[in-house]
């Protein structure tokens, strides 16, 4: 049953626009999925190695500048050079943005990770509003506050298939999916690894990890490198999907909402940026009908304490050990609980 | 003398006038000593000694003030602890030698981790040859898990094993280092006699198997029966080196241990 869930979830969520009649809410689970995207690429540093990056949204904002400045094309003058860049195709646009978030990541996991903890949140916070006062202060670049509008959709295909233009929501939707289920294997292959367990050594027992030789560096600026790039390839759909974006965007709220995402749903499982995201992302249009906008974060807000005090490991740990206690009464006589879900998927 | 080396003892470790100040106070002042090849030497003196200074050194997690040490021919100054390490000089910790929250299993593949060359591409992708390394890690952790004895606490937490059972599994995460030389910080303290024989059984497995080990140890019963070698630490100063024999006869060790009150009596 557990190994087949995955594999049930994909098959639904691949059927939803098939029935979903709701543009709006389809609208919705885009956004939504952009951000779990997000969320999976904090919870690699969060959930992984223990480093809580409060800047994420600066990732995210540099793939979707990026993409759509590659895209849109732009011309600016840097020290009386002049800088033309002719539009290239969106698909680019998202591959450069990847690469220049990753690249960000590493800068700042070099420059962070001489000092770990309560530093580098301090570091990816500036980093982030720096970010954020650059795109609101380089007009000739970025617009500046009057944001960058008309950036093309995606379009996908080679010249043998043809191409096709994303401008409806459901292949937004399916494009979507189909990324946040390469992250997925991608994370849990990563997890499952030397390196994956490098970094979960690291986030347990620095002095011991380094110990048995494992580089603290090494594997802590690779978290910040793919963390950074899955975070930009969020921000570049997200970018081509809305088609306008402005500073507004490196909101520090953005990067709450993925650490809100990442602690409820459970940091440092696979699944647990999926189903805090899922909730946190839809439940404002749930709510909308019901309560203003003001009243929905004072509820997030409390929803979040609750969360926290009552299934402190978040909601998919406490699940999985209330399975494994129904599980183990009927079969074994096993301890429950004492499993770790990294050595489970490990040896199936 | 050459020709008939096979029995001469080869040096591994070498700690060459090696000192440690913190500000003022001089935790070494001045310690020297080699452990050969194959060689099970133990570090004692009373506590406050400078023996989990001395191995701190050892392994990079401190800088000596003076002096250097070299392993297998190649200075360690400037070494980070990882790089140590990955030169096959592998130390325990006196408290926290097992990651408690993970899984004994996982614990030991944490601890292979410098014998994989798994590339990330190779990972990401799941390529047939990091497969087969996962997998033979998989088989060498169930391996160490049995010469320590704990492979059928394999699927428990490493936290909640019985504490004889940690130190095990403490030196079995060592092990999966490959090290070629052992440092071992108390490995037996707190330890009940059953678990202590036990404890002794798998040093002399691994002696078997030739691995060097370096003991820092209180538990005189278990240092005397198992050393080739001890030096006695007092100070921050080498007072004695020596057989277990030569050691437990040492004037200088007797008055380190028991004071000098028989001379006023």
């Amino acid at each position: 049953m557990k190994r087949l869930l995955p594999y049930i979830a994909v098959a639904f969520f691949a059927s939803v626009p098939l029935w979903l009649q709701d543009q709006y809410f389809l609208h919705t689970l885009v956004v939504t999925g952009i951000f779990v995207i997000a969320a999976m690429s904090l919870n690699l540093l969060l959930g992984y190695t223990g480093q809580l990056s409060l800047g994420h949204v600066a990732f995210f904002g540099i793939g979707a500048y990026v993409s759509a400045l590659t895209s849109l094309g732009f011309s600016v003058e840097i020290f009386g050079l002049q800088i033309t860049h002719e539009p290239w195709p969106a698909v680019i646009g998202v591959l450069f943005g990847t690469i220049v978030a990753g690249l960000c990541g590493y800068v700042i996991g070099k420059l962070a990770f001489r000092v770990r903890g309560a530093y580098f949140v301090i570091v990816t916070i500036s980093f982030a509003e720096v970010v954020r006062l650059v795109s609101l202060n380089w007009v000739e670049l970025t617009n500046g506050p009057l944001a960058l509008p008309g950036i093309p959709p995606l379009t996908l295909g080679f010249e043998w298939t043809g191409y096709a233009t994303l401008w409806g929501k459901a292949q937004n939707y399916y494009v979507v999916l189909a990324t946040i289920v390469l992250a997925y294997i991608l994370i849990k292959r990563l997890v499952n690894s030397p390196y994956g367990r490098a970094m979960i050594a690291l986030r347990e027992n620095e002095t011991l990890a380094v110990s048995v030789g494992i580089s603290v560096t090494k594997y802590l600026v690779l978290a910040a490198v793919l963390s950074g790039a899955m975070a930009g390839v969020a921000g570049g759909l997200y970018a081509h999907y809305i088609q306008i974006i402005d500073p507004m965007i490196f909101m520090f709220l953005n990067t709450v909402t993925m650490v809100i995402m990442v602690i409820t749903g459970g940091k440092g499982t696979l699944a647990g940026p999926l189903v805090g995201g899922l909730i946190f992302g839809i439940a404002p249009v749930v709510l909308r009908s019901y309560v203003g906008p003001e009243v929905q974060w004072i509820l997030y807000g409390l929803l979040m304490i609750l969360i926290v005090f009552v299934l402190p490991q978040g909601i998919v740990p406490a699940i999985e050990r209330w399975f494994t206690r129904k599980g183990g009464s009927a079969s074994a006589s096993k301890p429950a609980g004492l499993v770790l879900e990294s050595s489970k998927g490990a040896r199936s | 003398m050459t020709v008939a080396a096979t029995g001469a003892p080869r040096p591994i470790l070498a700690i060459e006038h090696v000192a440690v100040h913190f500000g003022g106070l001089i935790a070494i002042s001045d310690m020297n000593f080699v452990v050969n090849e194959g060689e099970l030497v133990s570090l004692i003196g009373p506590n406050g000694a400078g023996k989990t200074t001395a191995f701190n050194v050892i392994t990079g997690f401190l800088k000596p003030t003076k002096g250097q040490v070299t392993f297998k021919g190649q200075s360690l100054n400037g070494l980070k602890p990882h790089e140590v390490t990955s030169l096959g000089l592998v130390r325990t910790f006196q408290r926290t030698s097992v990651f408690e929250k993970i899984s004994v299993f996982d614990n030991v593949l944490i601890g292979l981790h410098r014998r994989t060359s798994a590339s990330l591409f190779g990972t990401i992708f799941g390529l047939p040859r990091e497969r087969r390394q996962e997998k033979a890690l998989r088989e060498e952790a169930w391996e160490i898990l049995r010469l320590v004895g704990i492979e059928h606490q394999a699927d428990e937490l490493g936290g909640s094993l019985p504490y004889g059972d940690q130190r095990l599994l403490g030196v079995a995460l060592a092990l999966a280092a490959n090290p070629s030389a052992l440092l071992l910080d108390e490995p037996v303290s707190g330890m009940n006699a059953s678990e202590t024989g036990r404890f002794v059984a798998l040093l002399n497995k691994l002696r078997a198997n030739g691995k060097t080990i370096l003991l820092v140890e209180h538990d005189m019963p278990m240092v005397m029966g198992i050393s080739d070698r001890i030096v006695v630490l007092n100070y921050g100063r080498i007072i004695a080196n020596g057989t277990p024999k030569e050691i437990q006869n040492d004037p200088d060790v007797i008055q380190a241990y028991l004071g000098q009150g028989v001379k006023h009596a």
